[in-house]
């Protein structure tokens, strides 16, 4: 008896931050009046997702947010599985701690954080880039949508390629080095044991990487997009995403319905996700399943 | 051997140049926060500025107790999440660790199924909204922050595998309860999870920025991260609500207080960066998510 009262607390938390919202995605079907609140508003059906698929904004923000998490996948395992098998090989010990640790250190930053050091980088009239070597020809980095992908696409791999690259260190670390010896006498060098020995091995970690990163496709980093671009919004059509747009239609006078139905869509698409994830982890490699 | 010291070289290279990038940008903030104005205003952000000052760090300490109240807010909201976080997580997963605890089975699927559907931030909203949290210092504790089922999950598993049961059976016999079991057993033995697991809720609570944007209206509820975000709109909404005259708003050394301010919300991360990073690094090899 005691031991059901000790998870009550934590049970209590659970109910209320994710129970009691998953009720209210009835405000989805509903066109909401402050006054009556979620449940007191009336029903009107589909009207919030027939208003949204009639919009242009869906494709967009759908778009984005499936192409950025694309690239975001490639590039951060990409670079990741490179740094880490580059850690690895070095021999000084003290320089192989720098170098693990440097590479994690942007991940404990805040997005707002970030966002002032890349304004320091792009600020129109203050940045360094265009009081720099763009001097002659200054770039209106906050409006001109051009580079975005790029931006974004670097910023995210700064900071978060540290985390991928961890795992596939811990990953790298539980290779059998006889493997590398016996590589060694049948005359592979260097690069044949990358090949051959290295990546294989990571294999494993690869798959649930990118697997629990399918699960997430339809959400995005609500701070970078929001925050690294200063909400511009002449930049909407390369920085919207589906957390953006669910949080800007929030804001706005009578956006809420149209949010909520935004919302359950992606939870729902991302549940099915992580079904389907979870349901091609079993089968490719059963202990690496989360259920 | 000379095909091994020029790859070494090689990779040394590389990975010096990758760790002065995750570093120098960081690195700006800081040189721009102690750049005098008005070379800021004539030459941007500039790695090598023309001259020195220290009229933001000045103007912070002088006449912003905006940014102290703040500092503070972050540093009350990140010990008290913490320590409730981790207290009603561990609370709840001892007992899923104890064999043959009668309903574990669908306790565990009702934390479970929390990581795969969400009602979405509408519902989530409106009810944080509702129970009266906002502009209190609560906003920043409970809302989506406290606890998650990674946690509970990872606490549990540690908890299953590295307290032997025989130590429960004998404090059994010796007449503990469970309350005193888990305080003078679980929770000592757990230390190394618990640290790793607190340590990754405080570095979120002291980076999240969210909580403040989504429940907080007044200016002087701000957290550091939510003024660095209010800031981003408008530096003069926050800098100036402290009742100051026009006049005084006039002399604000706007573009490198910025950095100043985003410089002091880091500088703790910094200065305990070597000291946490092997946590952060053992937290992410064992598979803790951050946010």
């Amino acid at each position: 008896m005691p031991l059901y009262l000790m998870m009550l607390p934590c049970a209590a938390y659970l109910i209320l931050n994710n129970y009691v919202p998953m009720a209210g995605i009835v405000a989805a079907f509903k066109s909401y009046k402050a006054t009556e609140g979620i449940f007191g508003s009336p029903w009107v059906g589909f009207d919030n997702f027939n208003y949204l698929f009639k919009s242009n904004d869906i494709n967009i923000i759908i778009r984005n947010t499936l192409l950025y998490n694309v690239a975001f996948i490639v590039i951060n395992n990409v670079v990741g599985i490179a740094l880490a098998i580059m850690i690895t090989e070095i021999k000084h010990k003290a320089l192989r701690k720098w170098y693990q640790s440097s590479v994690l250190l942007p991940f404990t930053m805040s997005m707002v954080v970030i966002s002032y050091v890349v304004f320091a980088f792009l600020s129109q009239q203050n940045g360094m880039l265009n009081n720099g070597i763009l001097k002659s020809h200054p770039v209106a980095w906050y409006s001109d949508p051009t580079w975005w992908p790029l931006i974004l696409i670097i910023v995210n791999c700064w900071k978060y390629v540290g985390y991928g690259t961890l795992i596939y260190i811990a990953g790298l670390s539980v290779i059998d080095r006889s493997l590398y010896e016996a590589g060694a006498i049948d005359g592979a060098g260097k690069w044949k044991q990358i090949v051959h020995i290295t990546l294989p091995s990571l294999v494993p970690s690869m798959i649930t990487l990118f697997l629990l990163s399918i699960g997430r496709i339809c959400y995005s980093d609500f701070g970078l997009f929001y925050l690294v671009p200063q909400n511009s919004g002449t930049l909407f059509n390369v920085t919207a995403t589906i957390d953006t747009y669910v949080y800007g239609a929030l804001m706005s006078a009578g956006g809420i319905g149209r949010s909520a139905a935004t919302g359950l869509l992606q939870a729902v698409v991302g549940f099915v996700l992580v079904l389907v994830a979870n349901a091609l982890v079993r089968r490719l490699s059963s202990k690496d399943a989360m259920f | 051997m000379i095909e091994n010291r020029a790859q070494q070289w090689t990779f040394h290279l590389i990975l010096a140049l990758v760790s002065l990038a995750m570093v120098l940008p960081l690195a700006l903030l800081l040189i721009s926060s102690i750049t005098d104005e008005n070379t800021l205003v004539s030459d941007g952000y500039s790695y090598f500025p023309a001259k020195l000052s220290l009229g933001a760090y000045e103007y912070i300490t002088s006449n912003s107790s905006t940014i102290f109240k703040a500092y503070g807010i972050t540093v009350v909201a990140t010990l008290i999440g913490t320590f409730l976080g981790l207290l009603v997580t561990a609370l709840i997963s001892y007992p899923l660790s104890v064999k043959g605890l009668p309903g574990k089975g669908p306790i565990t699927f009702f934390i479970f199924f929390t990581m795969l559907f969400n009602g979405g931030l509408v519902p989530s909203y409106m009810m944080w909204t509702g129970l009266g949290v906002v502009n209190t210092i609560w906003a920043y504790i409970f809302p989506f922050l406290l606890t998650n089922a990674f946690n509970i999950i990872l606490i549990r598993s540690y908890f299953a595998s590295n307290i032997p049961e025989e130590l429960y059976e004998s404090a059994k016999i010796d007449g503990a309860g469970y309350f005193r079991i888990f305080f003078s057993l679980a929770l000592p033995l757990g230390k190394p999870i618990l640290v790793t697991i607190g340590l990754f809720s405080c570095l979120n609570y002291w980076n999240d920025w969210q909580n403040g944007l989504y429940f907080i209206t007044d200016p002087s509820m701000l957290s550091i991260q939510a003024v660095l975000n209010k800031m981003n709109q408008n530096i003069q909404a926050v800098l100036s609500y402290t009742s100051m005259s026009s006049s005084a708003t006039a002399q604000i050394p706007q573009v490198s207080i910025r950095m100043a301010i985003a410089f002091v919300a880091i500088l703790p991360i910094l200065i305990l960066y070597p000291f946490l990073q092997k946590y952060f690094a053992d937290g992410i090899m064992q598979g803790a998510v951050k946010g």
